[in-house]
């Protein structure tokens, strides 16, 4: 319990990765939604770090640069998307856009 | 007892910082030192502002409350710590509370990696350069929250102006400062000498970019003669635009926008604020200071190189000690003869006095070894403390659009030519080599 | 540099990540949410250097919480939220999202208590040079990810304009 393993820093990855689908799954705004989805992120971002940092090398960090790289180019397109939404829509609720359902 | 005596003393004679050597005690002493230093940094820039403003537009400054206003900024705080507290009605009362500390917190916590000296810093991470570029770009946090929070739209205006500035502006800043990074990395001396780059050359560090110049034997401001002056350049406007100051600070001028983002602050937290926004400025200027001036080093380093010289260099801070105590003197001879000014008269007596015995321990050799690189650090970072003080006394404001249109369709592309010319000058031989292979 | 007080600094950011991470799915207010995820960022960015990767530590603090929060305040002050913080906040399908994270939960408890003989159990194997990271990563990264590298870019760009062109009133 004392000595930090491996094990430690994937078991935060998974509990981070677990509220973040939480997140996603069950909010109702949708700037929730998308900050969970960063949560999703950074959990993976935790366990490529832990796992270049055991088996020496430097893979995981890059992968991790371009993670970080990618999830701010996903944030900038969501929160554009986010904000035509709420033009059409003067609304930031989820169970609002269900436009295919008549 | 014996270890405790051991483990304080074991620092003073490795050559290396307190974080480095991982001495947790000299750890916290310079970090008491830095918090100290920084704060009679910026009260003596409040004094040093009100005053040169005032002489720049050609009347007095403040003048009444110590001799010649010395003890205005005393004066301002009690003030500052007196006022009732307000909080507007419908604020958000947790985020109103943590946005003036988020940007104290990211103004203080950079003064961790700036280098005073070889040795003098609290510690040299390897990624100083962006350690302090990431925990400069937290204060835009602080201020969009400061905005929100006030729940009144003059803030929220302010706050999106200035963050949007702020953003913009850091790109700039980041380009340039790649720029001297890339230079760090060659070998050549002089400058626009190259010697090739090894693998693993060049370092983010501070203290890392200070010995590349040492080495180098040029201030990066003058290598490759134009490319150093516009880099420095943008990094110049940048950081002046970064801090919200004149002539870049229509988001917080009393005429556009009623104070701005801190509008609805008052008292203690607007002093926070205030103390936030000088204590970014010398970081800034710490951080100019470091990667084009050369840092601790000392004027022509390698022109006028010597014995003779550097003794007659380190004789220059006992004799700037001097000259402020012989203008206080002056000025104090020069006091109405009038019974009510009796006791600002003796009071600047007394201030020159005690500037006059600093100086005079300065010339003792053994302090002075030791201050040399601080002072010298501190007189290039004054230099820039004026300079920003110079361009608000005299530059008209800039218009929003033009501020954002300056940002980034003029330094950027400057930022980026710099980029792409000096990798040119860089791996000149490299390219000649391949442009022979080719022909 | 010798690593010191491992355990309590690692369990110590560990909670830190955890509780902000719990603020995010559960604060009503997307404000103090925001935080609450910058909060668990900079923690993150602790762990990272607790990991010897101080170069994804700085980018993580310049880019995701320097850059990515400061657009995500943006737009939560430019979307209108009163009216929205009064409604419900949790969506209809909460329950079935509720289920579906805790069979996440038990795949990951399972994978992780029957396969501790293929996760790596016992002490991280070496002690990298932290002096050298970034000049690696440099040179993994316009070496061997070169590629990869400048798709990001195209990425980039590819990601400004849309973002443009979404935000936009009339294109």
């Amino acid at each position: 319990m004392l000595h930090i393993t491996t094990l430690h820093y994937l078991v935060l990855g998974a509990a981070l990765f677990i509220l973040g689908v939480v997140g996603v799954l069950t909010r109702r705004n949708v700037v929730i939604v998308l900050m969970s989805i960063e949560l999703i992120l950074n959990a993976v971002n935790l366990n490529l770090v832990a796992f270049s940092h055991f088996w020496g090398g430097l893979h995981g960090q890059v992968f991790a640069i371009f993670i970080i790289t990618d999830a701010a180019a996903e944030a900038a397109v969501g929160l554009g998307i986010l904000i035509a939404f709420f033009r059409n829509k003067e609304t930031v609720n989820i169970d609002e856009v269900n436009l295919m359902k008549w | 007892m014996h270890a405790i005596i051991d483990y304080i003393s074991s620092y003073l004679t490795s050559e290396k910082t307190p974080g480095a050597a991982g001495n947790m005690f000299w750890v916290l002493v310079y970090i008491m030192l830095v918090f100290a230093g920084l704060s009679v940094a910026v009260i003596a820039m409040n004094w040093l502002e009100r005053k040169i403003l005032a002489h720049m537009q050609v009347r007095l400054g403040p003048m009444r409350v110590g001799p010649h206003g010395l003890l205005q900024p005393i004066a301002d705080a009690i003030k500052l710590l007196l006022k009732e507290d307000i909080m507007p009605a419908e604020a958000d009362g947790f985020v109103f509370w943590m946005a003036p500390l988020l940007v104290v917190l990211s103004a203080f916590t950079v003064f961790v990696v700036v280098p005073f000296g070889p040795t003098h810093a609290i510690t040299d991470m390897n990624i100083g350069i962006l350690f302090m570029l990431g925990v400069s770009s937290l204060s835009v946090l602080g201020i969009v929250m400061a905005g929100w929070a006030s729940n009144s739209h003059y803030p929220l205006m302010g706050a999106l102006r200035s963050s949007a500035q702020m953003v913009s502006y850091e790109i700039a800043m980041g380009l340039a400062v790649v720029s001297v990074i890339l230079v760090t990395s060659l070998h050549g001396a002089g400058l626009y000498g190259v010697g090739g780059a090894g693998a693993g050359d060049g370092t983010l560090s501070m203290i890392g970019i200070v010995r590349a110049q040492q080495e180098q034997g040029v201030w990066f401001i003058f290598k490759f003669f134009p490319l150093g002056l516009i880099a420095f350049f943008i990094f110049a406007v940048s950081m002046v635009a970064e801090t919200n100051r004149a002539p870049f600070d229509l988001a917080e001028a009393e005429s556009e926008l009623t104070a701005g983002f801190h509008t609805e602050y008052s008292g203690f937290r607007w002093s926070l604020f205030f103390l936030a926004e000088y204590s970014a400025m010398i970081a800034v200027s710490s951080i100019a200071v470091t990667l084009w001036l050369g840092g601790w080093l000392r004027p022509f380093p390698n022109l006028l190189n010597g014995d003779t010289w550097d003794q007659a260099f380190s004789f220059i801070p006992g004799i700037t000690f001097l000259f402020f105590a012989a203008i206080c003197f002056y000025n104090a001879v020069r006091m109405p003869k009038h019974p009510l000014f009796r006791v600002q008269t003796i009071g600047l007596f007394g201030f020159g006095v005690v500037l006059g015995l600093i100086g005079l321990i300065l010339f003792i050799p053994a302090v002075s070894i030791r201050v040399q690189d601080i002072f010298w650090f501190a007189a290039k970072v004054s230099g820039f403390m004026y300079v920003y003080i110079w361009f608000r006394g005299t530059f008209p404001r800039y218009r929003f659009d033009q501020l954002m249109q300056l940002g980034w369709k003029v330094l950027l592309p400057m930022g980026l030519g710099v980029l792409i010319l000096t990798a040119i000058f860089g791996l000149w031989p490299s390219i000649q080599q391949l442009i022979q292979r080719l022909i | 540099m010798t690593p010191v007080a491992t355990p309590f600094f690692f369990y110590l950011f560990a909670a830190i990540m955890l509780i902000g991470g719990i603020l995010v799915i559960t604060r009503r207010n997307p404000v103090h949410s925001a935080l609450a995820l910058i909060v668990a960022l900079l923690a993150q960015a602790s762990i990272y250097l607790m990991l010897y990767a101080p170069f994804v530590a700085g980018v993580q603090v310049i880019l995701y919480a320097g850059g990515i929060m400061v657009l995500f305040l943006f737009v939560i002050m430019l979307v209108s939220i009163e009216r929205s913080m009064k409604e419900r906040q949790f969506n209809s399908q909460w329950v079935a999202g509720s289920i579906a994270a805790v069979a996440l939960g038990g795949l990951f408890i399972a994978v992780y208590a029957k396969g501790e003989k293929i996760f790596p159990h016992h002490a991280m194997r070496i002690t990298p040079d932290e002096l050298l990271n970034t000049q690696g990563v440099a040179t993994m990264l316009y070496g061997q990810y070169m590629f990869a590298f400048e798709i990001a870019s195209l990425l980039l760009l590819v990601a400004i304009i849309g973002a443009v062109v979404m935000a936009k009133k009339r294109i």
